[in-house]
């Protein structure tokens, strides 16, 4: 609230609705599980390290579920691994968000057609909100993956149930 | 190993603390990863603790199993494996495109023009030091310095950038082709790489005075997992691990590949100015003194480097005669050597990787037993693996 701040002499009333306070609330502090899987997770980390500094948008990486809002599925999924992601998705508590990041987390990607042992896309075990293309996405591509996610976020509603 | 294996090992041992004797003890198995902030990845530990003191840690792979070798056999032909060898070690991606081109070079027998060489050097030496940067700083996260981690990345952004401006990608560049490279460097390349140089030296005194003789940095690391030498050599340990502990062995100078030999560099190894030779610190300090000694190996190169063109020796159609071939490179985590057998199909028959990250990963129960349960995340961290390489 950093324009309206001390503008005021007394105190005032603000007069919004709850879905516009919760939805705002929501958006401006997207906690990040961090949580790397492959080579995406380096350009993860590029983004939140000094040149892009994801922090800007309330993105603050924190290493158990519990605590997070959104996971960004950075990297290959293996079968192997496929499980111990769900288990986590289910940890996190609601409401959750799913950014799927790179080709090999949206389809499978170069191992796509022989990788017997690569997940064919991280929608198949849990629900994605957002997929970022690129092999891997450039941190840009990853910020813009998060601002579309704030847009999703903006327009939900209480009264109607979440569109997954 | 399963887990009911381990759980047959449990026994009450006696109480260890002189307050609670006669007290019940027993050791405890706890897991580690793969979902853990200093794991580097998706690495899975097995721990098996007695109180806080470690005593065996077994190691999980596969969470990252790519199938690097079954697509290899499937590519049409071995130009196509380049992009699935930059992902194995994703970190430095130059190194192993180096590392695979030059074993497919030496079985077709090409000659590579000079430039070809020299612009290969430059940036695969451009590609340590950005792997070494992130070792660095990741590894300072990992003892709760965050500062030093931004310094570190800040830097290795510049390097991302000559690299962008040389063939259009950040991480995973696909550049180098067997008998040549994809693209000649942009003209701005040389004065930008001669600049960042110069920069860069004043970083490496930054990272010195925030991480590298920090007090509390020095009290965390100094000697916490100890390598001796024999064991180092036992294991097949190589690159700063090896290095570390006292060896002086440095494929670039001793099994001397592409042009090295040209250059004027030392080999770093661990001297024990803090702790021991082959503990933490020490490991940690030969990628640091690294970064030096490729920074001295760039500034040869580009004053030297001849002209020519880059696309001259690149085969139109690659069919070696059938044979096979070992080739090994020093990357920045060790000897990474591809190996190559070759019918007379345009297809290669089998090639196996030897990362230098799955060998020095190894000997980590080894190092960590008799240590603190903190300690091992040290340990890990100046062991610097990259999961991509460990289960290919």
């Amino acid at each position: 609230m950093g324009l309206l701040d001390q503008k005021f002499d007394s105190s005032n009333i603000v007069v919004t609705t709850l879905d516009n306070l919760l939805n705002w609330a929501r958006l401006s502090s997207l906690w990040q599980m961090q949580f790397g899987l492959a080579c995406c997770a380096i350009e993860m980390m590029a983004a939140s390290a000094s040149h892009f500094d994801m922090m800007r948008f309330g993105i603050i990486p924190r290493a158990t579920p519990r605590q997070t809002d959104v996971m960004i599925v950075s990297g290959t999924v293996t079968l192997k691994m496929a499980t111990r992601i769900k288990r986590l998705y289910d940890q996190m508590s609601e409401p959750r968000y799913v950014i799927s990041m790179g080709s090999c987390a949206n389809c499978g990607g170069p191992y796509w057609e022989h990788g017997y042992h690569v997940l064919k896309g991280v929608d198949r075990v849990i629900p994605v909100d957002v997929y970022v293309p690129g092999c891997p996405p450039r941190p840009e591509a990853l910020i813009e993956g998060i601002l579309k996610l704030q847009e999703k976020i903006r327009a939900e509603s209480l009264a109607k149930k979440k569109v997954v | 190993m399963n887990e009911t294996v381990h759980q047959e090992k449990i026994s009450p041992t006696n109480g260890r603390s002189s307050t609670g004797k006669g007290l019940r003890t027993e050791e405890m198995v706890i897991n580690m990863g793969p979902q853990h902030p200093s794991t580097h990845g998706v690495l899975r530990l097995e721990i098996v603790v007695d109180g806080e003191i470690i005593r065996e840690v077994i190691p999980h792979l596969g969470y990252l199993h790519r199938c690097f070798e079954k697509h290899c056999e499937y590519m049409i032909n071995y130009q196509q494996v380049v992009p699935y060898v930059d992902r194995l070690d994703y970190v430095a991606s130059m190194n192993n495109e180096h590392a695979f081109v030059v074993a497919a070079e030496r079985l077709l027998n090409i000659e590579i023009p000079e430039r070809v060489h020299y612009i290969r050097i430059i940036m695969a030496e451009l590609q340590r030091i950005a792997s070494h940067l992130i070792a660095i700083g990741t590894f300072g996260i990992d003892m709760g310095a965050f500062t030093p981690f931004l310094h570190a990345f800040r830097d290795r952004e510049k390097i991302l950038d000559l690299f962008e401006m040389t063939c259009g990608a950040r991480l995973l560049y696909n550049y180098m082709m067997i008998g040549g490279l994809s693209h000649d460097l942009p003209p701005q390349f040389i004065e930008k790489t001669k600049q960042f140089c110069v920069e860069f030296k004043q970083t490496l005194k930054e990272i010195d005075d925030l991480l590298n003789y920090n007090e509390i940095f020095i009290k965390r690391t100094a000697n916490v997992g100890i390598l001796p030498k024999d064991v180092a050599v036992n294991y097949a340990c190589s690159g700063p691990m090896l290095r570390g502990s006292g060896v002086d062995w440095d494929l670039r100078r001793d099994d001397p590949y592409t042009l090295y030999d040209r250059f004027e560099w030392d080999v770093c190894i661990g001297k024990g100015e803090n702790g021991t030779v082959g503990d933490v610190w020490n490991r940690h300090m030969v990628r640091q003194r690294e970064m030096e000694q490729s920074v001295k190996i760039i500034e040869q190169a580009i004053v030297n480097i001849p002209e020519g063109d880059v696309k001259k020796a690149v085969p139109k159609r690659i069919r070696p005669v059938p044979g096979e071939i070992y080739s090994r490179t020093e990357s920045p985590r060790g000897e990474l050597g591809f190996y190559i057998v070759a019918t007379d199909s345009l297809t290669p028959y089998r090639v196996k990787g030897r990362s230098p990250g799955f060998v020095n990963l190894s000997v980590i129960n080894e190092i960590s037993r008799g240590a603190m349960i903190a300690d091992l995340v040290a340990i890990i961290g100046s062991t610097d693996i990259v999961l991509g390489e460990v289960d290919r």
